[in-house]
Order: C-alpha cells, then structure tokens, then sequence
C-alpha cells in the first residue's frame, strides 16, 4: 500500500487539485494531503467508508463513478486517481472515459491478473487464483473485470489515450515499463500504475 | 406563544425590505446563546431552527420545560460541543417565541398583529438574522447548521454572506420546495383557517384559538415527518387501552392517539398564525429561481466548505434533493462533502438519537475546526 501511495504522489505535483475515485476510508487522500496538496476530494459507494471519512474531516460525497462523475465539470481536477477500483465497475470503459473528462491527468492502478503468482494458481491448481493483493474467491469478488497490465496497455493504444508513464511494482520493487519490457513486467509485478491523458 | 417569557432579545433598528416589497424596522429577534465565545471569535456555530422549533436548541426549553429540540446535536460533550462552540439560534421571523410575528403585540392598538403581518420569506428570515450575528460582533462564523427549514436557511444565508461562514451544512433539505411539500403545507393551512375560531386571523382579539385546527395540520404535518416502516414498526396496528375494537370513532389505534396527542401538546406552545406565514416561507423558497434558475450561481462567490446530509427513509425532503446541491455545489467546483444516512425514522431523523448521523457530524465539525484552525496558524 504504502509504496503504491508514493508512486501516486511522485506523479502529482504539489498544490494541485485531485479528486479520488472509490476513496475507501481515506488512506490515499489523507497522505496526499500530508505530503502533496490539501485541494482533494473523494468519491465512494460505501456509506459507511465515507463516514469514515469525513469524520476524519476529508471531503467525501457519496456516490457511484459509474453514474456521479458526470457531475463534476471538464478537466475540473489536475488529476483524478482510481486506484485498484477499475476491475470492480460494471463498465470500466466508461469509467475511464469519464475520469478523463474530469481529470485533466488520470492516474490509474491495476492489480495485475498477469503476474505469475496469479497465473500459476490457474494452471497448476485449476482454481480461481486468490492471492495477497486478491483475496477474494471466485464467487464472493468485487471484481468484474480483472485485467493485466498488458491488457491495460492494449487498451489505452487502442483507444488513443495517452500514457504518460507506466510503472511495475513487484513487493517494493519499482520499474517503468515500455513496449520492450512490456511481457516480462505483465509476468513479474503485482500492480501495475499509469498516468494517462485523453 | 409570546406568554410573558424572559426570552434574549434584540430590537433590530435597521430597515430592513422584505421580499413582499413592505420595509420594517425596530423589529425584535428573540435568540439564545451557548457555550462561550472565544477570544479570537472563531468558534461561533448559528443553528437555524426548522419549522415549529424555537431558539431553545439545548438545555431545558423555558417554555415547555422539555429538552431544547436539539439536545442530541448540541450540548456539553454533543456532537456540536459548548464547551468548546459558541452556539448562536434566533427565533425565526414570522415565529412566535418572541421574535417578530404575527402574535407580536401592535404597540399603537395594543392587539396582536395577526394577519396584517407581512408575508415574509427564507431570505427575510436569514437576512433579519445577520444583523444579530453583526450585534454579537461576529466578523466571521465557523458554522451555519440546520436541518428541513433550517437547512434551507444555511443555503440562503451563505448565497446572501458568502464570507460570513466558514462552513455550511444544511441537513435533510431541499434547494426549492417541490409540489408535495406545498400540498402538504396547504394542508395544514386549509385545516388552521377551517376552524371558525381563527376568526381570520385576528383570533386572539376575541380571545379565540383556532386550536381544532392546528392540531389536524400538527397531525397531518407528522405523519410526513416519519416513515412507514417505523410507523409500523412502532405502531403496527396495536389497539390503545383496550383488547378489542370499539366499533366507534374514538382512538381505538395506538397510531391515532399517538397523533392526537401531538396534535394537543403543539397548540400549548405554537401559534397558528405562526404556522400560516412560516409554511408559507417555505412553500416559496425557491433558491435556484432567486438565481434565474442557476442554483450554482447561489454559490459562486463562496468559499465556504459544506457538508450536506440526508437520510434514506426521509421522503419529506429525499436524497435527490439533497444531491441537487451537492451536483450544483460541484458544478462550480465548490468544497462540498455529502452522505445518505441509514435510518428508518424519516424526516424527523435529524432531530433523533440516530448514532451513525450524531458521529459523523460530530467527528466532521470537530475535525474540520481542527484542519481550519490548523491552517490559519
């Protein structure tokens, strides 16, 4: 967790404003707001985690990304951060599409469904993997749409979103990934962290 | 309802115009204060009170000798603490526990001023306010914070001060009122002014009280304020004092006695006249009209951070209308946080013991003063 907040925060600059998408209990906006920028709001589902929030005093709304995002003015955020919430929508796409309208910068994080750890799991056991960074079984998951950082590169190609950088994180371990080392970083990290642009 | 009481008072001398177009001045504004102000004057909290509440927000209620209605929120270690906030309510205008209204005595004919009293709005109402925020010499609130009516009040006064408050949070209300909450308003009036004792409105001239009517729109005005599932949890249809139906009119149901009895304990403490002029105000805000239908542009010269609430059951003011400020206030980019409480106890769930709603507000104002204060140093 820890290193996955200061790479975010190594991609933002300071006195910026942010808004983070799927917030949970305000872990990631609390350091940014320690380290980078008090100018960051939230957005999340759970009631109960915005509660939490803002009783620690974080400007939080309730909401949906699927459906709430339309709500906020183009480009009105330096940056918007979906961290490890994309593979939970029901329409990543969408969601990416509208974070890009909001943000003029999107940052956002993948646990990787390429990594070996995850892929052994499948072809030795047979089983639905279920790892540190995905603890869920198959059946009780939040996750809809898992990905691999291969995936997620394909796709902003595809799409003719802009990566801006695109970095491995293996335990504590931090690459930048490129087209060249792209397979071997889709096999050898467990997240994978990009700041696009549309 | 104006009975001799020993209520805090200012006689606002300014003119003031009301929206109906008549000027006033030398007009009293009853209030009440809590807690002590700091030295820096940066720990003020102005309540707005809803519909039939009082400045009595804490403590025992002079009047009634019932705690104030909001003792749940405001108090010695509250959710709003007065050991540490200065807590500021005034009697609305047009109310009738001391403030300017339509039970206050006419010094030139010595009679309640009854139905000539002007129509007055939210926007009077906030603005009469002020000027006792000015005489308590309050450059700066930390707080504008209130629920239905209430919260109505803090979003028009921080459309009218944008850099009177630092924080707003306006709790299970609506930017403008919908076409239920007239209907039901007009309900409650059509019941007032049915009663041949109001007498037009100059009822107290003939020692009259239009009482039978004012309990139906008490009853009629409760019911709203409630859910139905916690009405039939609570009351299902369980008899009251008796095994079996009587085969009669009289309150054989918990339910109708329950709302006979909050019908008769209301007309002891409320004028009807008061209840005319103040469903009235809130039929006719309309904040987003006042802004030539923009709500967003209400907001557009504060810097004020807010935090909007409403509850799940609440059907009186739901949550869309809530999240239409919350979209109005992000619209412009403004500094808004907003949560749907969980509670089943409907509209009047801001006034109850509901712990998740106590917290969070507690926590949010606590930490918030603490960031602000932080930040200035």
């Amino acid at each position: 967790m820890k290193e996955e907040f200061n790479i975010i925060s190594n991609l933002i600059e300071e006195n910026t404003r942010v808004l983070d998408v799927g917030c949970g209990n305000g872990d990631l906006m609390k350091f940014l707001q320690e380290n980078k920028t008090k100018d960051i709001r939230g957005l999340e589902i759970s009631k109960e985690k915005v509660q939490n929030c803002l009783s620690k005093g974080l400007t939080v709304i309730e909401g949906n990304a699927e459906s709430d995002l339309k709500q906020f003015p183009k480009s009105s955020f330096d940056y918007v951060i979906l961290s490890q919430t994309l593979q939970a929508f029901l329409n990543p796409e969408l969601v990416i599409n509208e974070l890009l309208k909001v943000g003029k910068k999107v940052i956002v994080t993948i646990p990787n469904f390429g990594y070996w750890r995850v892929r052994l799991q499948l072809l030795f056991k047979g089983t639905m993997p279920v790892t540190e960074n995905l603890p869920h079984e198959w059946y009780n998951t939040p996750n809809l749409h898992m990905c691999t950082i291969k995936d997620f590169y394909n796709f902003c190609s595809n799409k003719n979103i802009k990566i801006y950088k695109s970095i491995a994180l293996k335990k504590s371990r931090i690459s930048e990934i490129n087209k060249s080392n792209l397979n071997y970083k889709n096999l050898d990290s467990h997240l994978g962290i990009f700041l696009i642009e549309s | 309802m104006n009975k001799n009481i020993d209520t805090k008072k200012i006689i606002i001398s300014n003119p003031l115009k009301l929206d109906c177009g008549k000027e006033i001045n030398n007009f009293p504004i009853a209030y009440e204060t809590y807690g002590k102000l700091n030295n820096e004057k940066s720990n003020a909290i102005l309540v707005f009170h809803a519909l039939t509440g009082d400045q009595y927000v804490s403590g025992k209620n002079p009047i009634t000798n019932k705690d104030g209605w909001w003792s749940y929120v405001v108090g010695e270690n509250k959710p709003i603490d007065t050991n540490k906030f200065f807590v500021i309510c005034a009697n609305v205008m047009g109310g009738c526990m001391g403030s300017y209204g339509p039970s206050t005595i006419n010094e030139s004919t010595g009679k309640q001023i009854g139905t000539d009293f002007p129509i007055i709005t939210i926007n009077d109402m906030v603005n009469a306010q002020y000027e006792l925020v000015k005489y308590l010499e309050i450059e700066k609130l930390f707080a504008v914070v209130g629920g239905s009516m209430g919260g109505m009040q803090v979003l028009q006064f921080v459309a009218n001060f944008p850099d009177k408050a630092k924080l707003a949070i306006p709790i299970a209300c609506t930017s403008s009122h919908s076409a239920q909450n007239i209907a039901f308003n007009e309900l409650g009036r059509q019941a007032i002014m049915a009663d041949s004792k109001w007498e037009n409105g100059f009822y107290s001239n003939y020692k009259l009280n239009p009482d039978k009517g004012l309990a139906v729109a008490r009853m009629a005005a409760h019911i709203t304020y409630l859910s139905e599932k916690g009405l039939q949890e609570k009351f299902g249809r369980k008899l009251q004092d008796r095994d079996s139906l009587r085969y009669g009119f009289e309150a054989d149901f918990q339910i109708e006695s329950y709302l006979r009895y909050q019908g008769s304990v209301f007309v002891d403490r409320f004028d009807a006249n008061s209840y005319l002029y103040i469903t009235r105000a809130m039929d006719y805000f309309d904040l987003s009209k006042q802004y030539k239908g923009n709500l967003s542009d209400a907001f557009k010269k504060t810097k004020t951070k807010f935090f909007v609430i409403s509850f799940t059951s609440d059907w009186l003011y739901p949550t869309s209308e809530n999240r239409e400020i919350v979209i109005a206030l992000n619209s412009i980019g403004a500094d808004v946080g907003f949560v749907e409480i969980e509670s089943d106890k409907g509209h009047d769930s801001f006034l109850l013991d509901v712990p998740s709603f106590l917290k969070t507000l507690g926590d949010y104002i606590n930490s918030t003063y603490k960031i602000i204060n932080e930040r200035r140093i």
